[in-house]
């Protein structure tokens, strides 16, 4: 049953990613070419209204569910990392034409080969694993 | 009801999001759709092979289930929520990706060019699936998060490192889109 909330999350973000097109590769392609606001209000609005949650949460101490200290956790300072892996991501962005969660979405729209994207992002998490103390952080 | 079937706004949508990443924080936990391609490897038995696997997966099933999720999402706004309007692109987008060899751009979520199976599966469209998955997979984890975990969330909490991984997925983006594309296609 405690599942059942994350289910539900999981569902709701499925519906609005798909409703709001942001699953859509021509969406990111018009994206980085600076032809339409669509994308930049999508992320914009949320950033900023999530920035004022996560202020009035810490502000307000909010509780979580289970009663607990919400903690969320600072990103460890680095650049490198950042941005060499930022820019890989990036390229893969705009040629899939979707980031880890739309592939989940696409899926259940019925793009079944999207799973070749899947596995694939799987392979190259793997391969980072693999890789990572050769690696400049 | 009109209104649902049609596509959302962006005004209606980014504001929705935010709430997906409150609901997850009020849930004790954090907005992040790439780590359970970390959790897949592990329950792969990558652990064998790097130490980066070697984490109690289970822990992360929550995380899974918002896939599972996600994916019932996505068939029942496709199935039930979608009235077939095609996508508002600008004209411009249109010319140029038709300049590409991309047809009725807009008309479907996805590309024919890249996702039918009669592409995907000929020999350049096979490899492009996998590079892109690829370097999502890859760059992704580099980088600690995705769009989820570091344009949403990230810049919610003022990180700074994830302005930079925001920024790299612009220059990623970028090069791909104006640069790569027009000599893949």
């Amino acid at each position: 049953m405690k599942f059942l909330k994350f289910l539900f999350v999981g569902i709701f973000f499925g519906i609005v990613l798909v409703k709001s097109e942001a699953v859509s590769w021509y969406r990111i392609y018009e994206m980085f070419k600076f032809q339409s606001f669509h994308m930049y209000g999508i992320i914009g609005s949320a950033v900023v209204l999530g920035a004022i949650s996560v202020w009035v949460i810490k502000k307000l101490k909010v509780k979580s569910i289970e009663g607990k200290e919400i903690d969320l956790p600072a990103k460890d300072k680095s650049f490198t990392r950042y941005i060499l892996g930022g820019t890989i991501f990036g390229l893969g962005w705009a040629l899939a034409g979707a980031c880890p969660g739309p592939m989940y979405i696409l899926l259940g729209a019925g793009v079944f080969s999207m799973l070749i994207v899947i596995a694939a992002a799987t392979l190259g998490t793997f391969a980072y694993g693999v890789l990572r103390s050769k690696l400049p952080h | 009801m009109d209104s649902i079937l049609q596509p959302w706004p962006w005004y209606v949508s980014g504001p929705l999001i935010t709430s997906v990443m409150v609901f997850l924080i009020y849930f004790g936990k954090t907005f992040g759709m790439s780590s359970n391609l970390r959790t897949f490897c592990s329950i792969g038995g990558a652990g064998k092979y790097a130490d980066f696997f070697r984490f109690d997966w289970k822990a992360q099933r929550w995380n899974l289930t918002v896939v599972l999720g996600a994916i019932i999402g996505g068939f029942i706004a496709v199935t039930f929520l979608s009235d077939g309007s095609a996508i508002d692109l600008n004209p411009q987008t249109i010319t140029d990706l038709k300049e590409l060899g991309f047809e009725n751009a807009g008309e479907t979520l996805l590309p024919g060019e890249i996702y039918d199976w009669s592409n995907a599966l000929s020999l350049k469209g096979l490899l492009i699936l996998i590079v892109a998955g690829f370097l999502v997979g890859f760059g992704t984890r580099y980088a600690g998060g995705c769009t989820s975990g570091h344009a949403i969330t990230g810049l919610s909490n003022l990180q700074l490192p994830s302005l930079i991984a925001v920024i790299g997925f612009f220059i990623g983006g970028l090069i791909m889109t104006h640069l790569l594309l027009p000599l893949i296609f």
